[in-house]
């Protein structure tokens, strides 16, 4: 099987290259990921550099750009692809090297969003209720893996990496304030009330239509949307 | 030596639940912290739990911290330190209530209360009744723990060297250790973090096996730092294979499906786990659910063309309790296999999933090692936790949902001793530059280039080696005869190792150094795995010996102690005494 993949040292190259690769017939077996046939191809060249770890789709390290399309690589079966496989590094995003990105961006916007459950009130010594109702609400919010493909697909955020938060940090900011044992709504409502934190999204749901575990962070900032005009009205 | 340095109170290696958990509390606590981790922190193996965790909340059916401490004590084999467990147990609902004000997403029943599920070893009454002990966040529970610990992290502002691998411990002449020299893996540089407390909490060596539940960065990082820096290893014949891996690929389906009310068949259609154990069945503990899963297979009762497996059942329980109690495990059995369990049983079969044994330490996350004739003296200034360490709250078989919990309330506890040690020991005590020198030497190791002459070995075929050799030799069940040839072997390969390169010598992102290094680690840890397992010349747990095939509670109620430098075995007595109520003495150990 055939792949090109993309190639870029910053000590020896001043441009990046698209490299071929074969894996032989002999070594693809059925039912494998495309994560497998990346570690076999690194055994031909150890220098080919990409980030990966659970294999199975839960710690979101293999994120890229396989067949145009973001990605894991764990969870992609190499029977889906077309041949010769094209990968590439995020877009969007500075390439480290090879398939690997600096994220250093993505991880600040996150932290923007204040991903952590804040109540001040007085703690009681046994657990916070909530019903499974309100419960409900946080499914598919905070499943997120921050593996970043969704953010890396979306124009708004490689336009305006430093004001857009993108779609990976702003489902994190819907997932706290659906949280009904969260205090803090009022402040996050207006931390995002600006032109660019939360509104640079057109609802081009790239995001969406990329995101390795199903979910819908369109949806998570339409609902942070109307929260906050309700708010206003 | 030029170096980059730093200098903290405290250092922590690794950013799982228990270095998190133990940076959340320092971090609240004044003291500057650091947390070193090869991968960046919500990557960690940690994010891969999924049934539960275990507190004795009484949420769905009557409980008490006491069973839980009885359930644990004999799903150990005895073999596990009464003190430490019963410090877990009556720990438990605290640091589970804690999660919640953390923002962990539990599950929950009607009254609003943390949902709880039945999990394999569980009993009330001690020994009775099935319990309901594992509080869940779906099947995803250890994604939605590391989660908020990394988030409320976040907030008290702790210090990450995040994709900083840590290469050794840097212990001065009196035995103290001083903190540790890493690399940044970015940029290739080294640097010197000196602190005055490091906590070491880097996880199993599940990648010893070749199927495994566990991530490619489960290298025993941790373990083989301790070894090399002088300190045996505790109890590491006992490696837990998950009796659910996915047949032939190892990924984990959670202990919490049968749980929910799902059930082993063999290719006979039987719901063989009635034989093996008549009352708690396919919830009795996972060494006896694995070992007669191995067994049905091995005498001809298994699944599919190859009869290898056997199949995990969960279509009664309806597509409702699956879609909103298991969602992960049904995302990858059709992502895997292509089989949705709400049609169609899943074929699994066990898999290498947790190291019980590790680096030995005190109810307080001490590091403790022999000095003459003490077992269990303090390393100064080292501490360890979860499962890189072995406390011993698991013995020779840890009950499932007791991990996270074990993380977290050892990792919260080595912090509060870190905190009391602090307030004694105010300042750095000089670093010994020999023992910065000796680290960096195993770093510019990897600068060697291929001479060309054959000579030269590759690193990941010696891994994939190693993982089959570890497979055939020290797996379920085993024999004098095998793991001696097994040892051999792994010396062989110890030796080839000596004289591997690698081909990529760039400064930038160099993940074949990363990976030479990780084989460094996990041959460390594969020998001391086998030869402690060849010294035991019992079965106990999940160390099952066809040729000892009885518990030996007169000769091996002990632990093991494997030291590198002399490549020796030691043994220590079993802490029996708990702190406040009487001793479970060893019983005959029934399902």
């Amino acid at each position: 099987m055939e792949f090109s993949i993309y190639r870029f040292n910053p000590e020896t190259d001043t441009l990046p290259k698209m490299q071929r690769f074969t894996l032989p017939d002999d070594q693809v077996e059925p039912g494998m990921m495309l994560l497998d046939a990346l570690l076999l191809l690194k055994e031909q060249d150890d220098s080919l550099g990409f980030r990966r770890s659970c294999q199975h789709g839960v710690c979101g390290s293999d994120g890229m750009n396989i067949n145009g399309m973001n990605g894991l690589a764990c969870i992609t079966p190499l029977a889906d692809l077309e041949a010769p496989v094209t990968l590439r590094p995020f877009p969007g995003m500075p390439v480290i090297r090879d398939l690997i990105v600096d994220m250093g961006n993505f991880w600040d916007q996150y932290r923007k969003a204040e991903p952590w459950l804040v109540n001040d009130s007085p703690e009681p010594e046994v657990e916070r209720k909530q019903s499974p109702e309100d419960r409900d609400q946080l499914d598919g919010l905070y499943e997120c893996i921050l593996c970043g493909c969704c953010s890396a697909a979306c124009p708004s955020y490689w336009w305006n990496p430093d004001k857009f938060l993108g779609p990976a940090a702003l489902l994190q900011a819907a997932r706290f304030i659906q949280d009904s044992r969260d205090e803090a709504t009022d402040h996050r409502l207006a931390q995002l009330d600006d032109a660019w934190k939360l509104y640079r999204c057109h609802t081009i749901m790239n995001c969406t239509q990329v995101c390795p575990k199903g979910l819908n962070p369109s949806r998570a900032i339409g609902d942070i949307r109307r929260t906050m005009l309700k708010k206003s009205l | 030596m030029n170096l980059t340095r730093r200098k903290f109170d405290a250092l922590i290696i690794g950013a799982g639940g228990a270095g998190l958990r133990a940076a959340l509390q320092l971090s609240n606590g004044d003291a500057k912290v650091a947390v070193v981790s090869k991968v960046f922190p919500t990557r960690s193996h940690t994010v891969a739990a999924q049934g539960g965790v275990n507190a004795a909340l009484a949420n769905v059916l009557p409980d008490s911290w006491h069973w839980h401490m009885f359930d644990t004590v004999k799903g150990s084999d005895y073999l596990g330190d009464q003190d430490a467990i019963e410090y877990m147990c009556r720990a438990a609902s605290k640091v589970v209530y804690e999660l919640d004000h953390f923002g962990v997403p539990f599950s929950r029943l009607d009254n609003g209360n943390i949902y709880q599920r039945a999990f394999g070893g569980q009993s009330q009454n001690f020994g009775q009744d099935q319990a309901a002990r594992t509080c869940a966040a779906a099947d995803r529970t250890g994604h939605a723990i590391l989660h908020s610990l990394y988030q409320q992290n976040l907030r008290a502002r702790t210090h990450f060297f995040d994709e900083y691998f840590a290469v050794d411990l840097l212990r001065d002449e009196q035995g103290f250790v001083l903190g540790v020299l890493a690399f940044e893996i970015l940029t290739g540089e080294p640097i010197v973090i000196e602190a005055k407390t490091t906590l070491i909490a880097t996880g199993g060596a599940g990648q010893l096996f070749r199927t495994t539940t566990n991530a490619l960065i489960n290298t025993g990082d941790g373990m083989a730092m301790a070894l090399r820096a002088g300190v045996p290893l505790e109890d590491m014949e006992f490696v837990q294979f998950h009796p659910t891996g996915i047949a032939g690929r190892g990924m984990l389906i959670t202990e919490g499906a049968r749980g929910e009310g799902g059930f082993l068949v063999n290719a006979d259609g039987e719901r063989f786990m009635e034989r093996y154990a008549p009352r708690a069945k396919d919830l009795a503990s996972r060494d006896v659910v694995s070992r007669s899963i191995a067994t049905e297979v091995r005498e001809g009762r298994g699944c599919g063309r190859n009869r290898d497996h056997v199949l995990l059942d969960l279509r009664h329980l309806g597509a409702d309790a699956i879609r909103h109690r298991l969602p992960g495990i049904r995302e990858a059995s059709m992502t895997f296999l292509g089989v949705d369990p709400i049609e169609a049983p899943i074929p699994v079969f066990p898999t290498c999933h947790y190291s019980m044994g590790g680096i030995p330490t005190n109810r307080f996350g001490q590091v403790v090692a022999p000095v003459k004739d003490t077992p269990e003296d303090p390393v100064p200034g080292l501490y360890a936790a979860g499962e890189a360490a072995c406390v011993s709250v698991h013995g020779a078989n840890r009950l499932g949902g007791n991990s996270l919990l074990d993380i977290l309330v050892f990792g919260r506890a080595a912090a509060n001793h870190i905190l009391e040690y602090l307030r004694e020991n105010h300042y750095h005590r000089p670093l010994d530059e020999t023992a910065v020198e000796q680290a960096m030497a195993r770093l510019t190791r990897w600068d060697r280039k291929d001479p060309g002459d054959g000579s030269s070995e590759q690193v990941e075929p010696l891994k994939r080696e190693l993982r089959k050799v570890m497979e055939d030799h020290c797996s379920v069940f085993r024999t004098d005869e095998v793991m001696r040839e097994g040892v051999e072997k792994v010396r062989a390969l110890r030796e080839r190792l000596n004289h591997a390169v690698i081909a990529d010598h760039s400064a930038t992102f160099n993940t074949a150094r990363v990976e030479a290094m990780e084989l460094e680690n996990l041959m460390d840890c594969a020998i001391a795995t086998i030869r402690s397992a060849l010294g035991r010349e019992e079965s106990r747990g999940a160390h099952s010996r066809i040729d000892f095939p009885d518990r030996d509670d007169q000769h091996w109620l002990k632990h093991s102690l494997y030291s590198l430098a002399d490549d020796s075995l030691d043994y220590k007595p079993v802490r029996t005494q708990p702190n406040t109520v009487p001793s479970f003495p060893p019983k005959e150990r029934v399902y």
